[in-house]
C-alpha cells in the first residue's frame, strides 16, 4: 500500500515541478503577499487614543474626563475582555465608572502613558491597576488570517482541479485497472499538495513576518502541527468535491460556494465577536475558522496544546471524515 | 526464466488441450457468462457467453458499435455490467486478477510532465510484481525514447509506450482494445510483430479490433460481434473454410448488369463491387460467359474474414 502510494506521490510531484507555469504562481502569489501587506501596513499609524470604558453604554457627563478630546471612548461591559484589550494595547486604558476612581493602563503603551496623564489631570484620586503586554495591532490580528486564505484556495482549488483533470483525461481510469485503490490514490494527492501548502505557508510566515515585525507568542512547532491538519483537512475537504463530479463548471461553483462563506464568516479579516449566535455557529462548521481561531491563540496570546486541543481535534477528525467520504464517493471514470 | 519455463509448459498442456477441442470451464482463464450491459437508449451486449483458454490470442471482432469495447472493458473489471458475470481463474474478478492483468485502452492519457521512463516507473510501483523497468523499455523496443517528454511521442511511440505500461506487471493475460486504429501502415506492423513477440512468451491476448488483417495475423480464436451478440466464433482458419467453400469472385459494379442478379448465384453487394461465393469455379464462370457478363476485370480471390463477416452480417465492417 505505501509503495503505491509513494509511487502516485513521486509522479505527482514531479509532474507539479516541472509545470512551470503552475509552479512560478503558486509561488509568486505569496510574494505579492507580502509586498502588499508591506505596502499596506509599513506606514505610520493613525495617532488616536481609545480608552474602554467598562459600562453598556457612555454618558460624557458622567466625568470631566470623558469630555476629553481626541480621545475616544468605547464602551465595553465584560472586565475580562476589556482587560485581554488592555493587554494588547488594542485600548489604551480601561476606566471603571462603577467603581469611580478606578483605571487599568498598560504599563508597556506609550500611548497609555500619554492618555494616563490626561486622566489623572482630570481626576488626581484615581486608581492605577497596572497591566502589561505588547501591542497587538491590526497587521499582527491579520497575519494568521492572511496566511489561512491562501491556504485555504491552495488546498481546495489545487486538488480539486488536479483530480478533475485526470478524470477528464481518462488517466483515472487507467489507474483504475492497476491495483491501486481509491483511497491511496487520493492519499497521495493529499500529500503532495500537503508539502507545498508547508512550504508556501513557512516562505509567507517568514517573508511576511520580517517586513511586520511579527513574533509569535506561542510555539512555532504547535504552529506547524496545526498547518499540518488544517491544511489536511481542507485539501480532504476539496476533495470530496472532485470525488465524483466530471464538469469543471460545476467544481468550480461547489469550490466557490465553499470558498465565500469561509472568506466572509472564518474570521480573516475582522473578528466574529459580538456577531449573533447563529453567525457562529455557522462559522463553525469551517475548517478555516478553526485554523484561525487556533493560530490566533497560538500566536497572539501564547496558548498551548492544551488550549487549542479541540480545534485540532475538529481539524484531524474533519481531515479523516472527508477522505473517507471522498474514498467512498470517489468514480475513477466519467459515467 | 523460471517463470517462462513454467508457463511454456503450460503451453504444452493447453496445446494438448486445444487440439482436442475440449475447452471445459475448469481449463478456462477467462469465463464470460451470459453477459448484458443495457444502456438508457441501447443495449450494447445482449447475453454473451464464451470462455478463453490460457495461452492464446482471442479477438473479438465487429464493427464500431458491435460491443467489442464494452465487453472487453467489462472483462477488464473497469465497467460493470447489468447482468452475468466474468471468471478469472474460476473466481470473481477480484485484487489478484487485477495485478495479474495487463490493460491497454483505446484511449488513455498518461499524467502530464513525465517522461517515458517515469510513466512506466509510476505503473510498476503499483504492482506487487513484475518485470524491470529497462527491460520493458528494452521489449518495446522504447530505448532512445526514455528520457522523452511521454507527450511527445508519435501516434506509434504513445501506443507502444502504452503497452509497456500494460506489460509492466508481466500480466498472465493482457487487454489490448484496438490497439492499432489510427496508426500508420508502418507503425501497425511494427506493432504486430510486438505484440507476436508478447505471444511467444506465453501471454493470453484479448483483442478487439476492426482489422480482418490483424485478427488473422495475430488472433488463434475469434468472436465475431454484432450488435451486441456474437455471430460466430472459432479459429479463423476453421470459420472462413466452415462458411466459404473455396473461393471469390469479385467483379465491378458497373460491369454486372441487373439482368444477370437473376441466375443462380451467391451475390454480395460491397459498396463498389459485386462478390460472388462459390465452391464450382468453372461451373460459375460459365455461367457468367453464358449471360456475357464482361470479366476482363474480374478478380478471383480466397475469401478473408472481411468477407465472413459481410457473408454473417449482411453489412461491411469498415465503418
Amino acid at each position: 500500500m505505501i509503495r503505491r502510494l509513494l509511487s502516485v506521490l513521486h509522479a505527482r510531484n514531479l509532474e507539479f515541478l516541472r509545470d512551470r507555469s503552475t509552479l512560478i504562481f503558486t509561488l509568486l502569489l505569496p510574494v505579492l503577499l507580502v509586498i502588499g501587506m508591506g505596502f499596506v501596513f509599513g506606514g505610520p499609524e493613525r495617532p488616536l487614543f481609545k480608552v474602554g470604558v467598562l459600562a453598556d453604554h457612555i454618558d460624557r457627563q458622567a466625568a470631566p474626563f470623558l469630555r476629553e478630546r481626541y480621545v475616544e471612548f468605547i464602551a465595553v461591559p465584560d472586565l475580562r475582555e476589556a482587560l485581554r484589550k488592555v493587554t494588547h494595547q488594542q485600548i489604551d486604558l480601561l476606566l471603571d465608572l462603577r467603581a469611580p476612581g478606578r483605571y487599568w493602563v498598560n504599563t508597556d503603551s506609550p500611548k497609555g502613558y500619554i492618555v494616563e496623564k490626561l486622566l489623572l489631570a482630570a481626576q488626581p484620586t484615581a486608581r492605577r491597576q497596572p497591566v502589561s503586554g505588547a501591542a497587538l495591532r491590526y497587521v499582527d490580528w491579520l497575519f494568521p488570517g492572511i496566511l489561512g486564505m491562501n491556504m485555504m484556495f491552495s488546498c481546495l482549488f489545487g486538488v480539486g482541479y488536479v483530480v478533475l483533470r485526470y478524470r477528464k483525461s481518462g488517466f483515472l481510469k487507467r489507474l483504475h485497472a492497476t491495483p491501486l485503490s481509491a483511497f491511496e490514490f487520493l492519499s497521495a494527492q493529499v500529500l503532495s499538495r500537503l508539502a507545498l501548502i508547508l512550504i508556501v505557508t513557512t516562505i509567507l510566515y517568514v517573508g511576511i513576518g520580517a517586513i511586520i515585525g511579527f513574533h509569535s507568542a506561542g510555539s512555532i512547532l504547535l504552529l506547524g502541527l496545526l498547518a499540518i491538519l488544517g491544511a489536511l483537512s481542507m485539501i480532504a475537504l476539496g476533495l470530496t468535491i472532485a470525488a465524483r463530479f466530471s464538469s469543471e463548471e460545476l467544481v468550480g461553483g461547489l469550490l466557490n460556494v465553499l470558498t465565500w462563506p469561509m472568506m466572509l464568516l472564518s474570521g480573516i479579516w475582522f473578528s466574529l465577536e459580538g456577531s449573533p449566535r447563529w453567525v457562529q455557529w455557522v462559522a463553525n462548521i469551517f475548517p478555516l475558522t478553526h485554523i484561525l481561531n487556533a493560530a490566533r491563540a497560538v500566536m497572539l496570546d501564547g496558548a498551548g496544546v492544551v488550549q487549542i486541543a479541540p480545534h485540532l481535534l475538529f481539524l484531524a477528525a474533519t481531515a479523516l471524515a472527508f477522505l473517507a467520504f471522498g474514498a467512498w464517493s470517489f468514480r475513477w471514470r466519467i459515467d | 526464466m523460471a517463470a517462462l519455463q513454467a508457463s511454456a509448459t503450460q503451453r504444452v498442456e493447453f496445446d494438448t488441450q486445444h487440439r482436442s477441442a475440449k475447452r471445459t470451464v475448469s481449463t478456462a482463464l477467462l469465463e464470460v457468462r451470459e453477459l448484458v450491459k443495457q444502456y438508457p437508449a441501447t443495449t450494447a451486449v445482449a447475453g454473451v457467453s464464451f470462455s478463453v483458454p490460457p495461452g492464446i490470442c482471442f479477438g473479438l471482432l465487429g464493427p464500431n458499435g458491435a460491443g467489442k469495447t464494452t465487453i472487453i472493458e467489462i472483462m477488464e473489471g473497469i465497467l460493470p455490467p447489468t447482468a452475468g458475470e466474468v471468471r478469472y481463474q474460476g473466481a470473481p474478478l477480484g485484487r489478484r486478477f487485477r495485478e495479474e492483468a495487463g490493460i491497454l485502452f483505446q484511449k488513455t492519457a498518461l499524467q502530464d510532465f513525465l517522461t517515458v521512463r517515469q510513466s512506466i516507473a509510476l505503473f510498476r510501483g503499483l504492482y506487487a510484481r513484475g518485470l524491470d523497468v529497462e527491460e520493458v523499455i528494452r521489449l518495446c523496443a522504447l530505448e532512445k525514447l526514455a528520457g522523452r517528454d511521454s507527450r511527445k511521442l508519435s501516434g506509434g511511440q504513445q501506443q507502444r509506450l502504452l503497452l509497456a505500461i500494460a506489460l509492466v506487471n508481466d500480466p498472465a493475460v493482457l487487454f489490448l482494445d484496438e490497439p492499432t486504429t489510427g496508426l500508420d501502415p508502418q507503425a501497425r506492423r511494427n506493432f504486430w510483430e510486438l505484440v507476436q513477440s508478447i505471444r511467444a512468451r506465453n501471454k493470453t491476448i484479448i483483442l478487439t479490433t476492426h482489422y480482418m488483417e490483424e485478427a488473422e495475423l495475430l488472433c488463434d480464436d475469434i468472436l465475431i460481434m454484432d450488435r451486441g451478440r456474437i455471430v460466430a466464433q472459432g479459429p479463423p482458419r476453421r470459420l472462413l473454410h466452415e462458411h466459404f467453400a473455396e473461393v471469390l469472385l469479385e467483379l465491378p459494379r458497373a460491369d454486372f448488369p441487373q439482368a444477370a442478379r437473376a441466375l443462380a448465384l451467391k451475390i454480395i453487394d460491397t459498396s463498389d463491387r459485386v462478390e460472388i461465393t462459390t465452391d464450382d469455379l468453372e461451373g460459375t464462370l460459365r455461367t457468367l460467359l453464358a449471360a456475357h457478363v464482361p470479366l476482363s476485370n474480374l478478380r478471383i480471390r480466397p475469401p478473408n474474414l472481411e468477407d465472413l463477416f459481410l457473408e454473417l452480417t449482411g453489412t461491411e465492417l469498415r465503418p
